[in-house]
């Protein structure tokens, strides 16, 4: 890539590095994505005195027709990632490639071609729809950006997505404010929908959304990936909402990847501590089984992402940390036992079937 | 769960009377509330009022059988030299020392008085509206520039740049109207920039952005609309200064020069001769008076009617003396029982 500006139309798959999950069916590829906030002094002569490293060296890759869940708790830059893959942030370092080909920091002439197959579902049903539009200029506007339908051909292609998505299209002419937050949230996904993309990023679509609510929302997501076969980077926090969406899941952890697999590995099988952590953490209808487990309860709190700790970044609130852990960063690796697709970040991984809690006894330091 | 309720919902549509629904926009709404304010209301009619006056100048002076420059010093004048009083000779608002008729310039003081206050408040709310949004959506060293050039208007003395302009290229109504925009775009620009400082921030400008809109689409699509109303309240507070301003500059005799008509120079021309004419200064006066305060009041009531939570607050006052009222009524009938 020496020479060429990211985004010339010679940067295609020949120039990529060889890599074996980049095969025919793969929609997105992520290498190594890295994006810095500078932090800048005030004042005329502004310095750059340091860097929010909000998204740090997170790779991953994504297949046709998969969904790919992304949890983490607030701050861990999901949606930064989220943002950048979709072109809204301009990248610090990495790369995105789209089939096959690289559309990393793209002028915006340049990736609008890619507008229409990535689309976005943003998390705010109130904030994402602009109160002074109709309903039928917001989701027809994706047909007067890329100029695909006019007239009362725009206006019955609005109807039919607003019918798709289980609105009334008699409702074409009302205001946002007008509707719920659900029907507002359709409203989104039927904008997000109208240019026919291949791969919709949902940024937490659901978690403004009543329990009851989020429920029809995911399943009208699912119905629409099985009928336009769609691909999703599912972005939220809350464990269970991944767990019935996704296929893969990636966990992540102050702007790097702790741990990626299949669905089930991850749930079940997962090695990485801060995993164990967050799925001890999350809430579960049983009150049985509630009762039943143990939860992780880490002490502290989440380090700055400005000046994060040396080695792995979780190694202060870790209860398995030692020594090499806030020195090394630990590799995203298969760990012995596991499919090739499950990958953790973890110098000391916890064994399968082992309890993190019992472990952390065994060692004699208890989790606080 | 969804499966279900899709198939409501498109039953639903399908049994939908046949009209579209229409939803009612923000200015549906605040046309509403405005029409229930009696002093607004009462402004708009004084101002459609005072406009009808101005167009049908004319008309109006050929009524009275006077034009606005003419003088006439056989009716308009006293034996003594003097202006005549309001009514007499068929003067409806009496002459002025040269024996014109005050009625017929102050007609026509308003219609230069009027096409200045609404033509500058244009020309102004453009120009703000549209540097605003530039310097606050694209930022970086535009917004650099464009801050210090309002911060620089704002501090500009008016009066020594209406002097110089008026010394070098003679007072003039072009050189009015510029001056007056100059000076009237700044407050306009600066407001836009901090509501699209905040309002480029909101998820839906994000979303425009993911759909490929440029920055002038969300400009002008996005943003714009979203900060309509509290432009439309300065631009309506905006003409009752600009009148104002035009009346200061041609009264200090650097805006519209005699013998055409101009509310200022009425004024100018009065001072010297209201101990002898007092309605050759009241009634301009007046004029400009009435106008300004029934544009101010407007603006007011505009501002009150975007802005729903200014009519609660009244409401609830409103409320709490009806209930304050109740209760001691109760308490009188509960002694009186007792």
């Amino acid at each position: 890539m020496t020479g060429l500006p990211p985004g010339a139309p010679g940067a295609t798959a020949s120039q990529m590095p060889a890599d074996p999950d980049v095969g025919a069916d793969v929609l997105l590829q992520v290498d190594n994505l890295v994006k810095y906030f500078p932090i800048k002094s005030g004042g005329i002569m502004s310095r750059h005195v340091g860097d929010v490293k909000a998204v740090d060296g997170v790779s991953l890759s994504l297949r046709r027709g998969q969904t790919l869940g992304l949890v983490g708790e607030t701050g861990c830059g999901k949606s930064t990632l989220a943002r950048c893959i979709a072109g809204l942030l301009p990248i610090t370092s990495g790369k995105v490639t789209f089939e096959d080909k690289d559309i990393t920091n793209l002028s915006r002439r340049a990736m609008q071609p890619f507008r229409r197959e990535i689309q976005m579902i943003f998390q705010d049903p109130y904030g994402s729809l602009n109160p002074r539009l109709r309903v039928g200029s917001i989701i027809g506007e994706p047909f007067i950006i890329h100029r695909t339908a006019t007239g009362s051909e725009r206006k019955r292609a609005v109807q039919e997505l607003m019918q798709r998505v289980g609105l009334n299209p008699e409702h074409y002419n009302r205001f946002p404010a007008e509707f719920s937050g659900g029907q507002r949230q359709r409203i989104g996904v039927a904008r997000a929908l109208a240019l026919r993309p291949k791969l919709i990023i949902c940024d937490e679509p659901v978690s403004a959304l009543d329990v009851s609510i989020q429920a029809q929302i995911l399943n009208l997501l699912a119905d629409l990936q099985d009928d336009f076969g769609l691909t999703y980077l599912f972005i939220a926090h809350d464990l269970e909402v991944v767990r019935h969406v996704s296929n893969e899941v990636m966990v992540m952890y102050l702007g790097k990847a702790a741990e990626l697999g299949p669905k089930d590995d991850v749930y079940e099988r997962s090695h990485h501590p801060y995993t164990r952590a967050l799925l001890s953490a999350a809430p579960a209808a049983d009150p049985e089984s509630a009762a039943a487990r143990q939860r992780i309860i880490l002490s502290g709190e989440v380090p700055s992402p400005i000046n994060p700790p040396a080695g792995c970044r979780f190694h202060p609130r870790c209860p398995r940390a030692q020594d090499i852990c806030g020195q090394e960063i630990p590799p995203l690796e298969v760990k012995a036992g596991d499919p090739p697709a499950h990958l953790t970040a973890c110098h000391f991984p916890v064994p399968a079937g082992e309890d993190l809690v019992g472990a952390v006894r065994a060692q004699g330091r208890r989790p606080r | 769960m969804s499966i279900t309720e899709v198939e409501f919902q498109a039953a639903a549509a399908e049994s939908a009377p046949e009209q579209a629904i229409e939803g009612r926009s923000q200015w549906q709404l605040t046309w509403r509330r405005l029409r229930h304010d009696k002093m607004a209301i009462a402004s708009v009619i004084t101002i459609v009022v005072i406009a009808g006056l101005a167009i049908l100048a004319p008309a109006f002076a050929a009524l009275t059988g006077h034009a606005a420059v003419q003088q006439y010093p056989n009716t308009g004048l006293s034996p003594a030299g003097l202006p005549v009083a309001p009514g007499k000779s068929g003067f409806l608002l009496g002459t002025d020392e040269l024996g014109r008729d005050v009625f017929v310039r102050i007609l026509y003081g308003a219609r230069i008085s009027l096409f200045v206050g609404l033509s500058t408040t244009l020309m102004a709310t453009v120009a703000g509206v549209a540097l605003g949004l530039i310097s606050g959506y694209f930022g970086g060293w535009v917004d650099g520039v464009l801050a210090r050039c309002i911060d620089a208007v704002l501090a500009f003395p008016f009066v020594v740049l209406a002097l110089a302009l008026a010394a070098r290229f003679g007072p003039s109504l072009p050189i009015v109207i510029g001056v007056i925009t100059f000076f009237s775009w700044a407050g306009v620009s600066r407001i836009v920039r901090g509501q699209t400082l905040s309002l480029k921030e909101k998820e839906y400008i994000e979303a425009a952005r993911s759909l490929g809109a440029g920055p002038w689409r969300i400009m002008f699509v996005h943003i714009m609309p979203n900060l309509l109303g509290p432009v439309l309240v300065l631009a309506t507070l905006l003409i009752p200064n600009a009148i104002v301003f035009e009346a200061t500059l041609s009264y200090l005799g650097l805006g519209i020069q005699p013998p055409t008509a101009s509310w200022g120079n009425i004024l100018a021309g009065a001072q010297s001769y209201y101990q002898v004419a007092w309605w050759y200064l009241v009634f301009p006066a007046a004029a400009l008076l009435i106008t300004t305060l029934a544009f101010n009041l407007l603006g007011d009531g505009v501002r009150d009617a975007l802005d729903p939570r200014t009519e609660r607050i009244f409401a609830g006052q409103r409320r709490k003396k009806r209930r304050g009222k109740a209760a001691s009524a109760a308490a009188a009938a509960g002694t009186a029982e007792g």
